[in-house]
């Protein structure tokens, strides 16, 4: 586990964010938020509904951009055009473009494209983003569907699959572009509870190969094991950041403590 | 009474104007459909420049009769020297093409607005996946907007191609002797107008027919997704996950 505030650090940060602002309207979400994350860790984002967690993870892939600060993917700084009275716009959709390849998003509702079979939802963006060869892609994309379990789906329509299945299938069209980042926005909110856990095993075992990941979470469990690193997000700020057996265990401010108290988790601090 | 050898022999007549018909049809829903991308494209682009004109054309042309249409058209061009004079003329001044200008014009102005109900049900989610997955905004709109705009509208727009058949009837105003031209020169020298609609609108009946199946089969083909699940290879269930 990597701490971004070793001076003189060796290693460029997978991600960097720093004095992230957002606003909607007159309404500011993000308050300058800073974060980063090293090569193969894992951090998961907790955070009451409302306090800007998915605004976050939107702003690293530019799926939002933000008003002020920094975002930097394998230490490239994305170019943003900022001028007074305008929203802020990408300066370079070109990098974009291929920074996001490097840092996928999987989303709470999965967002497959229902007009195209699982296989063909997985090397869509390799064959067309990335220019890829079409059969290599095609190979590939097997060995990942059968890697989260669904080979025997590959033919079928998103449509066709239960949550918990489109959901891995998402995952793995993630995984196809070969990311250095993933980004996870609550990947198990959407699903039945008894589909939560065939997710959380592949996200795990994502974990456990050394993948760079940001996790958007409301389940506690999965996020004090999985997690190198907690950030607590309270409305628009890190409130609080730190390696999960400290965090969960001795929370230290009051919003933490309260916020997992009402997600039904025990701490050993006295409240 | 029906007279049916007359019938059959009026029918065999009307059935000589069928090829003018579906001419018209062809001809106009096709480049009906161009001009119609095109006006949707500018009715969804944000910009009032090309927005509004859009609204404005779709506005003119839904709120006027197709015959007006016509007659602007066939009688109102050659008011203008200009285009007497031009290349065009040689078109402009058949009634055949001024047909198929006109409802062509008409049709673009219905079916844009089909476009565009088909380009904005696409769920926002299928369009942020496209993005997140580094698609530029070209890429994602003929690979993921287009495919599934397309089949959205399909059955609008297979509505839209009957009622042009049924349209192209009043090109027999400007004087073409497509189905119902034949129809009224028919009853002019028979008049016996009862068999020699009958069997025109039998006639009509049976294109629409052919059409919507046509859309319908070309709607099955595009929408794998609406059948039933492909049968399970192997095993009917999904293995778990693999261990890592
Ligand atoms: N596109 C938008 N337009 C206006 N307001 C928005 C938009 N997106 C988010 N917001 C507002 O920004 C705030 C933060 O939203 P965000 O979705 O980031 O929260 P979250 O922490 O992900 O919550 P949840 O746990 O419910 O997903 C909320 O108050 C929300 O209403
Ligand atoms: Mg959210």
């Amino acid at each position: 586990m990597a701490d971004p505030t070793l001076a003189g650090r060796p290693n460029t940060p997978a991600v960097e964010l720093a004095g992230i602002r957002k606003s909607y309207g007159h309404h500011e979400v993000l308050h300058g938020v800073s974060l980063a994350a090293q090569d193969g860790e894992v951090v998961s984002i907790l955070g009451a509904s409302g306090s800007g967690k998915s605004t976050l993870l939107r702003c690293i892939n530019m799926l939002e951009i933000p008003d002020a600060g920094t975002v930097a993917i394998q230490g490239e700084a994305i170019a943003i055009t900022r001028r007074p009275g305008q929203p802020p716009r990408s300066a370079d959709m070109a990098q974009v473009g291929r920074l996001r390849a490097k840092a996928t998003m999987v989303f709470q509702s999965f967002n497959l494209w229902s007009h195209l079979t699982i296989l063909e939802n997985l090397v869509e963006a390799p064959v067309h983003v990335q220019k890829r060869d079409r059969r290599e892609c095609l190979a590939e994309a097997e060995a990942l569907l059968a890697r989260v379990g669904i080979a025997d789906k590959r033919h079928h329509y998103p449509a066709h699959l239960s949550g918990g299945q489109q959901q891995r299938a998402a995952i793995a069209r993630a995984l196809a572009m070969k990311p250095s980042l993933m980004l996870f926005d609550e990947p198990t909110s959407a699903l039945d509870p008894e589909l939560v856990g065939e997710v959380l095993k592949v996200i795990r075992d994502l974990a456990a190969e050394g993948r760079t990941m940001l996790i958007v979470t409301h389940e506690m469990g999965f996020a004090r094991e999985v997690s190198d690193r907690v950030v607590f997000l309270h409305r628009g700020v890190v409130e609080e950041e730190g390696p999960p057996a400290e965090l969960f265990a001795n929370p230290r401010s009051d919003r933490l403590r309260q916020f997992l108290s009402r997600e039904g988790w025990k701490t050993s601090a006295p409240c | 009474m029906l007279d049916l050898p007359f019938f059959l022999d009026t029918l065999s007549t009307l059935i000589g104007g069928v090829p003018l018909t579906l001419q018209l049809t062809v001809l106009s829903v096709s480049s009906g459909a161009m001009l119609a991308f095109a006006l949707a494209l500018m009715r969804v682009s944000g910009n009032p420049l090309l927005d509004y004109p859009a609204r404005f054309y779709i506005f003119a042309f839904r709120g006027t009769p197709v015959l007006v249409q016509i007659y602007i058209v066939y009688y109102g061009l050659s008011q203008f020297p200009v285009l007497r004079q031009s290349m065009l003329w040689p078109f402009l001044r058949e009634a055949y093409w001024c047909a198929v200008i006109a409802l062509a014009l008409n049709t673009a102005a219905y079916s844009a607005e089909l476009i565009r109900g088909g380009l904005n049900s696409v769920a926002v989610g299928q369009i942020e996946a496209a993005r997140a997955l580094g698609m530029s905004r070209p890429l994602a709109f003929r690979r993921i907007i287009l495919p599934q705009a397309f089949r959205q509208m399909l059955p609008a727009y297979s509505n839209e191609i009957i009622l042009m058949v049924k349209s192209t009837a009043l090109a027999s105003t400007i004087t073409l002797l497509e189905v119902t031209g034949l129809a009224a020169k028919l009853i002019s020298q028979s008049y016996r107008p009862v068999e020699v609609f009958i069997g025109a609108g039998a006639i009509y009946l049976t294109i629409n027919f052919l059409i919507a199946r046509l859309c319908a089969a070309l709607q099955t083909a595009l929408s794998p997704e609406k059948r039933a699940a492909p049968a399970p290879a192997q095993s009917p269930e999904t293995e778990a996950p693999r261990h890592g």
